[in-house]
């Protein structure tokens, strides 16, 4: 009788699944299941490491081409009939300028990852492909996140992307820091998890559906007379996602989990957690949550005033390299959140504009120090780094780079990144914030300066000897290409800030279209925006 | 001819030579000395060509361009040259050179000369941008290379010397990017068009009714502030002294000749034309910080023990007769501001490279460790008196123009301030001359009997610099001439400005006793309609 009434239900109809609007996280995914599945049956084989290597790097190009297309697809300079922006999947997926700018940067940062891993696993002795399966995973999760228009989506991306995460903080099993890494980063970032989880029940519970577009709809539509539960709401999703890019006061974890996690796993998620939650939090708060702005921005403002002041201060004091770069990797979080909290889309394209370029410099700052750390990965203090400019000048100069490029030194694509968040943030009318921002930067400089310093100073006797350390050919293609991307988006920015400009507006008609039209820069004629920029391709090589 | 973008040559050509200097083999520096020395050379030999070109009459940025940069951020690399900035570019120009030949003996040339090359090029840069943001690009640039010099080859407490430097500066120029953007953006604002533009934005502030007279002041401190600090006045100039003491002779003589003068520079260029209200407000701050300045630093010089802390304490009260000129808002003090910033490059400079001799053959700056230099070294000797009473003032050398036309400016406008300042050229004869006599005269000892007498080499880095500042002090014709129509054209704005808006007491006495505004100024920049 069971049966028969089970038949008598309408069977669930499953959504037509437009397959090309997944496809770039779904080749990352292919990637990992085939390193995975080769690794099972040939278990001893000594060419499965190059081929897992081969493998991954295949996966990533394959989702930079597929993301290309995409882009060409959307943007209504392309070569292609222009489909415009448009959802996927029963709204579940969105396919428009801020999926495709996040999925870009994460793919650059995944590749950089992939060919910093594969001479520090040699060196680690860590020789498993199962890591490059887990970056790919967590590539996935990223690259889910960029597009998710739905919060339940949302959800899935950061567990999938988190997951992999914990099991790579841990991945140096033999080194007590990096399981304890991973523990605090998978205990902490359940937690977060849970939180999010309980917020997207509550945002739900206030306005009838998950889905984004529906929720900035029902919103435009309805009066909610008693706000609370849905702000409530509100909030909990950002304290999530706040704490997956590591804003004060949910930055705990940051330090310890960079300083024990494996080295080149920190330089992968530093750069590519925070785009991706950056883009979620971007397409939440801009997209579904443009109404109740006066709502999250106070929110958001203190977030970005308590990172710069923790991320700066804190960091004085460090002595480790590593947790000094956590620590400043907390107040580019506040810097970016400057211009989230800007809630235009000035601050959007500035915001998307800075997590590139924080990709890069991030990167090398950390590639850099996987490489001075040298056998165990553990010599991240500061006087690791001394004499570092004899040793190997051609390190020390990178890493100088990178340092000035983070304390936004002009000519180096950290100084554009800071003058764009400036710039929406003044244009939002926050002087103060500006001007706090721009102390901080000072204050965070010291630290670089340190850290440079030690690089300068002569070695101090010969109870230590500090050995050459071999770049290996990988390492040097990754840090080269993220030394050029820096100076060229210091010297040419052009390209990519009018990208990120793109992108931005090919989101608004998806993310609700509520953006008030005043502080809308995309006029189709504009002059600006001529064509659309090359550098979607995220592959140079 | 006229196509040729001399300037961007200029920030271009020590740029590729620094950049060429990266590809020298280890272990060749010589390779990397001729490339430096050719580059500065060539750099120098085109400011000569700038010299020629540069129309005299002109009161206008001139020989410049503009492309696009940054569009979306609306920043454009707009350069252009006028009577304030060619001959901070030609003292940049004269005094790199000069500070890779004083260099010579030095460790690791090829870096060395690299991180020169840079700060030319930054520099350069500096003085050349007409856009707001190209403007604080190179403003911060600097900090690098000076940063690494100072580091790298500074003396025993290099290295807080040169954290200090950068962190002083930075702070006070976060101020300034703050003041800028939000420049730029009332503007687009007002206008519609987001640019960094200096002389759109100009025109455009001084208008009345563009900003209102608070937004205009606090816009005045954020830039202010900055400059003050690269100046530095003197609540802000400690880290000066330390920088100065621990730079490598080089390091001192481009800081020194070219790095505070940014600052004034600056007032000049920025600060003053844009907000000519809050500058004509504000001058009595400036002009008792420059007092201040004044008698503060020959004081504290003349109490130092080391002889490059009393140049560096030296650079203080010059550069107070600078901010002293320039806030006098007159022709004469604006001139007298413009000249001085020349001459202190010249003499400042001299006495720096003349201290670095003496610390090459004793390896001390203390002044006890000296006497009698004169007897051993008569050359040395001689130059040195001769720079000390260039750096004095003594009519014949430059200083003197220029502190005296500061004077006479600040007296036209300000009497009490000129009386109270003109202590300072008293004690500058106190400090100097005390030290010469400690130094150079008395009866050698042992130690001072083995000093060598200056070489060839050391004297080709002197003599241009004492030559120059004599001639300028006999002929200060050539620079005048050329400085007079921009600074004019700084000062009618302060005028223009002036009459309309501000029904105060105080400012209405300023403009009659300035005799240079006269009541039908001819507007020569308000008139004009913002673009679009």
């Amino acid at each position: 009788m069971m049966l028969g009434l089970i038949a008598q239900l309408d069977p669930i109809e499953s959504p037509s699944i437009d397959w090309f609007a997944i496809a770039p996280p779904l080749a990352l995914f292919t990637a990992a299941l085939f390193i995975v599945l080769v690794r099972s049956i040939y278990r001893h084989n000594p060419l499965i490491r190059p081929l897992a290597l081969l493998m991954a790097i295949t996966g990533v190009i394959c989702a930079g081409a597929f993301t290309f297309v995409q882009w060409l697809l959307i943007d209504a300079d392309g070569p292609f009939s222009s489909t415009g922006p448009y959802e996927a999947i029963e709204g579940m997926v969105a396919v428009d300028g801020f999926s495709v700018f996040v999925m870009t940067v994460v793919l650059i940062a995944t590749l950089l990852a992939i060919l910093l891993a594969s001479g520090y696993l040699g060196r680690e002795r860590l020789e498993a492909p199962e890591y490059y399966a887990l970056m790919l995973c967590s590539a996935t999760g990223m690259m889910i996140m960029a597009s998710a228009n739905d919060l339940i989506i949302v959800f899935l991306a950061l567990e999938i992307l988190s997951i992999a995460l914990y099991v790579l903080a841990a991945f140096d099993r033999r080194r007590a820091t990096s399981q304890e890494a991973g523990l605090k980063y998978f205990l902490l970032g359940s937690f977060s998890s849970a939180v999010f989880l309980y917020g997207v029940a509550l945002v739900y519970g206030a306005t009838g559906s998950t889905n984004l577009t529906k929720i900035s709809q029902y919103l435009a539509t309805t009066t909610i007379l008693d706000s609370g539960v849905l702000v409530l709401g509100i909030m909990l999703l950002l304290v999530g996602l706040g704490f997956k890019v590591g804003a004060a006061p949910f930055h705990m974890w940051t330090p310890d989990v960079y300083q024990g996690a494996p080295t080149p796993v920190v330089a992968f998620m530093a750069g590519a957690t925070k785009a991706a939650a950056f883009g979620a939090i971007l397409r939440v708060f801009f997209g579904a949550f443009d109404l109740y702005r006066t709502d999250w921005r106070p929110a958001v403002w203190a977030l970005a005033v308590l990172s710069l002041l923790v991320g700066s201060i804190a960091a004085l004091v460090q002595t480790d390299v590593k947790r000094m770069l956590a620590y400043s990797s907390i107040s580019h979080a506040g810097f970016i959140l400057i211009g989230v909290q800007a809630a235009n889309d000035a601050g959007a394209s500035a915001a998307l504009f800075y997590l590139f370029v924080y990709a890069l410099m991030v990167f090398g700052s950390f590639a850099v120090v996987a490489i001075v750390a040298r056998g165990g990965d553990e010599n991240h203090t500061l006087a690791d780094f001394r004499g570092l400019s004899v040793r190997q000048p051609m390190l020390a100069g990178l890493m100088t780079l990178f340092l000035l490029a983070q304390a936004g030194v002009p000519l180096t694509g950290g100084f554009v990144a800071k003058l764009s968040v400036f710039d929406a943030a003044l244009d939002a009318g926050q002087y103060p914030l500006a001007l706090l921002g721009m102390l901080t930067a000072a204050i965070a400089a010291f630290v670089y300066l340190r850290i440079i310093l030690a690089m300068f100073a002569p070695e101090d006797g010969a109870d230590i000897v500090r050995g050459k350390t071999r770049v290996d050919f990988g390492t040097g293609v990754a840090l080269t290409l993220a030394a050029v991307g820096v100076l060229f988006l210091g010297l040419l920015p052009g390209r990519v800030l009018d990208f990120a400009q793109e992108a931005t507006c090919r989101s608004d008609e998806i993310v609700a279209g509520v953006v008030a039209p005043d502080d809308n820069d995309c006029g189709v004629g504009e002059p600006g925006s001529g064509g659309p920029a090359p550098e979607a391709s995220p592959d140079p090589g | 001819m006229t196509d040729f973008p001399t300037l961007t040559a200029l920030i271009a050509l020590p740029a590729l030579g620094a950049l060429a200097i990266l590809f020298v083999p280890r272990g060749r520096p010589e390779i990397a000395r001729a490339l430096g020395y050719a580059a500065s050379v060539a750099t120098l030999g085109m400011t000569g060509y700038l010299l020629h070109d540069f129309d005299t009459h002109i009161a206008a940025p001139q020989l410049g361009e503009t492309h696009v940069w940054m569009e979306s951020l609306g920043v454009s690399w707009t350069t252009g040259i006028d009577g304030i900035s060619l001959f901070m570019v030609v003292l940049t120009a004269l005094l790199i050179p000069i500070g890779m030949l004083a260099s010579a003996d030095i460790d690791n040339a090829t870096s060395f000369t690299m991180w020169l090359l840079v700060l030319e090029s930054a520099l350069i840069g500096v003085f050349v941008s007409l856009d707001l943001v190209m403007f604080f690009v190179f403003f911060e640039v600097v900090l690098v290379p000076m940063y690494f010099l100072i580091a790298g080859w500074g003396h025993d407490n290099r290295r807080y010397a040169a954290t200090k430097f950068f962190l002083f500066t930075m702070a006070g120029s976060a101020f300034l990017f703050v003041g800028i953007l939000t420049l730029g953006y009332l503007y687009e604002r007002a206008n519609g068009t987001l640019t960094f533009d200096a002389e759109t934005l100009t025109n455009w502030a001084e208008l009345d009714g563009s900003l209102s007279s608070n937004t205009a002041r606090l816009l005045f401190i954020a830039f202010a502030i900055a400059f003050a600090v690269k100046i530095p006045l003197v609540p802000l100039h400690t880290w000066l002294p330390d920088a100065h003491t621990d730079a490598p002779t080089a390091g001192s003589v481009v800081l020194a000749g070219v790095l505070l003068k940014m600052g004034a520079y600056g007032f000049l260029r920025f600060a003053i034309p844009m907000f000519p209200d809050a500058a004509v407000d504000l001058a009595p701050v400036f002009l008792v910080l420059a007092i201040i300045g004044i008698t503060y630093g020959a004081i504290v010089a003349a109490m130092q023990p080391n002889l490059k802390r009393i140049v560096a304490y030296s650079s203080v009260a010059h550069l107070g007769f600078v901010v002293l000129g320039t806030f006098a808002l007159t022709i004469e003090g604006l001139q007298g501001g413009v000249f001085t910033m020349v001459s202190h490059g010249l003499t400042t400079g001299a006495l720096f490279l003349l201290v670095g001799m003496l610390y090459e053959r004793r390896h001390t700056y203390e002044i006890s460790a000296y006497r009698g230099v004169w007897k051993v070294m008569p050359i040395f000797g001689g130059l040195f008196v001769a720079a000390a009473f260039a750096s004095i003032g003594l009519p014949g050398f430059s200083g003197f123009v220029g502190e005296f036309l500061a004077l006479i400016g600040t007296f036209i406008s300000s009497r009490w301030y000129a009386v109270a300042a003109t202590t300072g050229v008293i004690l500058a004869a106190v400090y100097l001359l005390w030290a010469v006599q400690r130094t150079m005269t008395g009866e050698p000892d042992e130690e001072n009997q083995a000093m060598r007498e200056i070489n060839l080499r050391e004297l080709c880095t002197v003599v241009p610099l004492l030559g120059l500042s004599l001639f300028l002090g006999f002929y200060p014709k050539p620079v005048l001439d050329r400085v007079e129509p921009s600074v004019e054209a700084v000062l009618l704005r302060t005028c223009v400005a002036d009459d309309p808006a501000t029904p105060d007491d105080d400012e209405a006495v300023v403009v009659q006793i300035r005799d240079e505004c006269p009541e039908d100024a001819p507007i020569p920049v308000a008139a004009e309609e913002p673009e679009s």
